[in-house]
């Protein structure tokens, strides 16, 4: 790859040179690692429920092979052809969620999947980045041109999605679709006061689901008061921390996970620390950093507000659900059953990822330089842009 | 032109709006970039916490082989795999009945097995009862559970450890074990898999034993032994169907040994055959027969102000609508009340019975519990049959024991709360810790009856039917019952309930012992009798003498007065038939 030329203008090329490396590199070092933490940590699980023990690495190495691919694929794209596509997903997914309530079987007390070619499908982990992109689409195009309704269509977007998630019912879903609309509106400069109304409103609705859904009122009072009810899971994963320690037990070397129930997804972050200890906690915790902050960084320097939202959204999601399984793993906060990006086992959550993902390293790519000089005279420090605008002016 | 200009400068108006709002976004970012990353200080910060501060040294032990244990055991016969800290169960000097006790088992991870031919070649050798096949054809199953041998000796585990092979590994679990085996089994109980116990004290106690605390029982295992051991010489000397007994203390029906055979292993109650299962002593209802004349004759003299001369007439057997009282060592002549209990008359105990009243005989039996399920540690307890209605013919048969059917436990209850002086005692079986007076001072009958009972029973020893139960010097008293069964709804002559309750010392009666044979045949020794006197009553003889030199009983000397006790009745008694 290194004999690319710099001036090169194959697509390959201009890949090569314009797409964060970094932050891919990231994405490939967490892929690895979920391959060796599902290998781990899933025969256990396979074997007592009744599966062949490598039932669940064979599907996640299988499921791996198109993640990475949508992963590097999508990065190629350009923002015209992401929006379009994100569009596509989103009615596809939107679509995909009424059938699931319609046909779908319940698991686990809910209805989230449709079967397609012998996979189960989740298309709520679809609908995600895909709102996340119309929405950032939406607002930045109230920014651009006026008199256009982006944030009540965006709102009209949040609602539908939100409705459907909510018959299923997944409240994790709901509320990382309510987080990435939030960021964005954040991020889009919505008044703080007015945000701060929202929050509260948030809180509100925390409240009703508290009331409203028995199985989350049971998992918040296991957090609050765990001496009253059942929290086997919570307490193995704490004690995969304690057992593991600094260096842990060693890879495949962990007893706790024997009999962990969810070790390959939900509880996939106790299994790292209980084999690989806390070193890799803090490399995990480091490479989930390290791609927020790259990304975030990276928008300090776009000038493209899309961008910004787009991706500040979807960082936002990756970040949150990370966040949200590791706090639930160190019991920081209540159960709440959530994949870890690129780790745990799940076809859906791993696609979706590889979508996502895609997107952000497709959009934070450096833009064309169309000549060496900046534009002197620009107001901002975005030449291409001023360029195209002075285009559309003249 | 100024179209042009008017447009450039929306251009750039718009270019200072958009400028300001990515200047305010890109502040932003900086918030939400903040956020994440204290957020993911604090997990660092948790996890260190938990990796470093709190982490244990105590090593973690997998449920997850339980998990396999549970479908495993289901598929096993073997029993007994009892919770850890269920508590022992003692006698009331401190012999084990039954503990706790941890055992392991051998199992197999085949993942981990490297030479399968080689180890299950080994383990044959070490298990001589495996098979050669089927150990390699576990070894090779693929799974990562596979039980080899159960509870296995300490000395077979280091054999097993040096085979070397990773995939051998030991479960260790709980056991509950009875070192008195069969012998308390109808008593302590038996558990099943899961700790549950389900019979006995076992059954009764289950929580409390569970819940860590000890149990002492009545029961003296010596005697228990000696009771089991006469019974069954018995019931094997006369090739009968099975046996059952009791001793008890008078003084607060603590139950010192309870019998009931056939009995079996409560190691092993999957094998154990339905009779075996079945607890005689407390489950059983039967017509025990002429041993209810002594309820009657107490009824008697309780309700009657009469001289011990008093006379019945037993010449004719008494017709009551289609119903015939015979005798069956019929005397056919007037006799006194001795005499009547002596030769075990029916005809003069259902006179005692009709004088006493169907109102009153039925009221004593109640006081005396006949006629009420009995209340007692071992749940395992039958409901006597009594007749509904209750008419005249009822309380005739009654008078000496036939159309009443009850446990042999109630029996032993109703003597012991006559013979102690007439106080009412329950028969119980858990020793009272806390010293509490166990007796009620509920009276059945007078201390007059109680003292003329007791020459009645002595008299039945060394005059009477019971004459085999006498160990000289220890004043042995009783009574004999030989209940024909009901057959088909008929009373079958052949099948027969003999029994003989025993009470001793008679002058100060300390233990009663009850002893009963359920269909003995006649012998050539016993010259085709299967009676009480011939079956039971030598029985109780056995038990009462080795019991004294157990207990440390000494006898009474010859011609004291303690052995002298109950000759004032002779005098009642026409001396011409002292055969039996």
């Amino acid at each position: 790859m290194s004999r690319l030329s710099r001036t090169d203008k194959s697509l390959l090329a201009q890949w090569w040179w314009t797409v964060d490396k970094g932050m891919m590199v990231a994405f490939f070092v967490l892929a690895v690692l979920g391959v060796l933490l599902v290998a781990t940590a899933s025969p256990p699980v396979a074997e007592r429920i009744g599966l062949g023990s490598y039932h669940f690495l064979i599907r996640h190495v299988i499921i791996l092979g198109p993640a990475v691919t949508l992963l590097v694929g999508l990065s190629f794209l350009s923002q015209k052809n992401i929006r379009r596509l994100a569009t596509l997903v989103f009615v596809g997914s939107l679509v995909a969620m009424v059938l699931a309530l319609v046909t779908g079987m319940e698991i686990k007390g809910a209805q989230r999947w449709i079967h397609v070619f012998g996979f189960s499908l989740q298309p709520s982990e679809f609908v995600k980045p895909a709102f996340a992109i119309l929405a950032a689409w939406m607002m930045s195009m109230q920014k651009e041109k006026q008199g256009f309704p982006g944030n009540a269509v965006t709102a009209g977007l949040y609602v539908l999605t939100v409705t459907l998630l909510l018959m299923q019912p997944d409240l994790g879903m709901t509320v990382i679709v309510t987080s990435i609309w939030a960021a964005q509106i954040f991020l889009a400069g919505f008044p703080f006061r007015l945000l701060v109304v929202l929050v509260a409103l948030g809180a509100v609705g925390m409240g009703a689901a508290y009331m409203g859904f028995d199985h989350v009122q049971s998992r918040i009072d296991r957090y609050l008061y765990p001496e009253k009810g059942d929290t086997f899971q919570v307490d193995l994963s704490v004690q995969s921390f304690q057992n593991g320690g600094v260096l842990g037990t060693g890879p495949g070397q962990g007893v706790i996970k024997m009999d962990l129930p969810d070790a390959h997804a939900d509880f996939i972050f106790s299994v790292a620390a209980e084999e690989m200890g806390l070193m890799a906690v803090f490399v995990l915790l480091g490479l989930y950093g390290f791609i927020l902050l790259r990304g975030y960084n990276r928008l300090m320097h776009s000038n493209d507000m899309f961008t910004v939202l787009a991706v500040g959204g979807l960082l936002t999601m990756f970040g949150l659900q990370a966040l949200i399984h590791m706090g639930s793993s160190l019991h920081l906060l209540p159960t709440k059953g959530m994949t870890l990006p690129f780790i745990s086992y799940g076809g859906s959550s791993l696609l979706s990822m590889g979508f996502s993902m895609g997107v952000v390293l497709a959009l934070t790519r450096h833009k064309n330089r169309t000549g060496i000089s900046k534009g002197g005279l620009s107001l901002t420090s975005a030449p291409q842009y001023k360029n195209a605008q002075a285009k559309a002016a003249s | 032109m100024m179209a042009m200009h008017r447009l450039r400068r929306n251009a750039i108006k718009l270019e200072g709006e958009r400028s300001s709002a990515l200047d305010l976004a890109h502040g932003r970012l900086v918030l939400i970039s903040a956020f994440f990353g204290l957020v993911y200080l604090v997990f660092a910060i948790r996890a260190f916490d938990l990796a470093v501060i709190q982490a244990f040294e105590m090593p973690y032990e997998s449920e997850a082989v339980d998990v396999v244990e549970v479908a495993d055991r289901a598929e096993t016969q073997e029993v007994s795999v009892v919770a850890k800290g269920r508590a022992d169960i003692y006698d009331r000097n401190g012999e084990l009945l039954a503990t706790t006790l941890k055992t392991s088992s051998l199992y197999a991870d085949t993942h981990l097995i490297f030479d399968p031919e080689n180890t299950a070649r080994q383990l044959v050798k070490i298990f001589p009862k495996l098979s050669y096949g089927k150990v390699l054809h576990k070894l090779q199953s693929g799974r990562r559970f596979e039980w080899i041998e159960r509870n296995i000796h300490p000395d077979k585990i280091e054999q097993v450890m040096l085979i070397g092979e990773p995939g051998l590994d030991f479960k260790e679990s709980y056991r509950r074990f009875y070192p008195q085996g069969e012998s308390t089994v109808h008593m302590v109980g038996y558990g099943d898999i899961d700790a549950n116990g389900l019979a006995g004290i076992e059954r009764s106690f289950n929580n409390h034993l569970n819940e860590g605390r000890e149990l002492h029982l009545t029961m003296d295992v010596r005697l228990q032994h000696i009771l089991r051991r006469e019974i069954k010489r018995s019931v094997d000397k006369f090739e009968a169907k099975a046996g059952a007994g009791v001793i008890m203390d008078v003084t607060n029906g603590e139950i010192l040994a309870g019998v009931s055979l056939p009995d079996f292993d409560p190691h092993y109650p999957g094998g154990a055959e339905k009779d075996e299962i079945f607890n005689m002593l407390t489950l059983g209802v039967y017509e025990l027969g002429s041993v209810f004349k002594i309820f009657s004759t107490a009824a008697f003299f309780e309700n009657k102000n009469v001289p011990m001369s008093v006379t019945f007439d037993a010449s004719e057997p008494i017709k009551v609508g289609r119903h015939t009282i015979r005798d069956y060592h019929a005397e056919n002549r007037i006799l006194t009340a001795p005499e009547v209990f002596m030769h075990s008359s029916n005809i003069g105990s259902a006179l005692m019975g009709q004088a006493v009243g169907t109102e009153k005989l039925r009221a004593f039996y109640k006081d005396l519990g006949l006629l009420d399920t009995i209340d007692f540690e071992v749940r395992e307890v039958a409901k006597p049959l009594v007749p509904q209605p209750w008419r005249e013919i009822n309380t005739l048969t009654a008078s000496y024991g036939h159309g009443v059917s009850t446990t042999p436990l109630h029996l032993a209850g109703a003597v012991a709360s006559i013979v102690n002086g007439g106080y009412a005692v329950k028969p119980k079986l858990v020793l009272d810790e806390t010293g509490e007076k166990s007796s009620t001072d509920v009276r059945v009958v007078s201390a007059e009856t109680a003292q003329r009972i007791r020459q009645l029973l002595r008299l039945v020893v060394t005059e009477g039917t019971g004459s085999k139960a006498d160990v000289k010097g220890y004043r042995v008293g009783g009574k004999t019952g030989t209940a024909e069964k009901i057959v088909n709804g008929k009373y079958d002559n052949k099948k027969k309930i003999s029994s003989f309750v025993g009470v001793f010392p008679m002058d100060a009666p300390q233990y009663v012992i009850y002893i009963m044979v359920d269909e003995p045949v006649g012998q050539k020794d016993t010259w085709g009798y299967a009676t009480g006197g011939w079956v039971a009553a030598p029985a109780v003889a056995r038990t009462v003498s080795s019991m004294a030199s157990v207990l440390g009983i000494p006898p009474a000397a010859e011609g004291s007065a303690p052995d002298q006790f109950g000759e004032s009745l002779r005098q009642f008694v026409s001396t011409r038939e002292v055969s039996q």
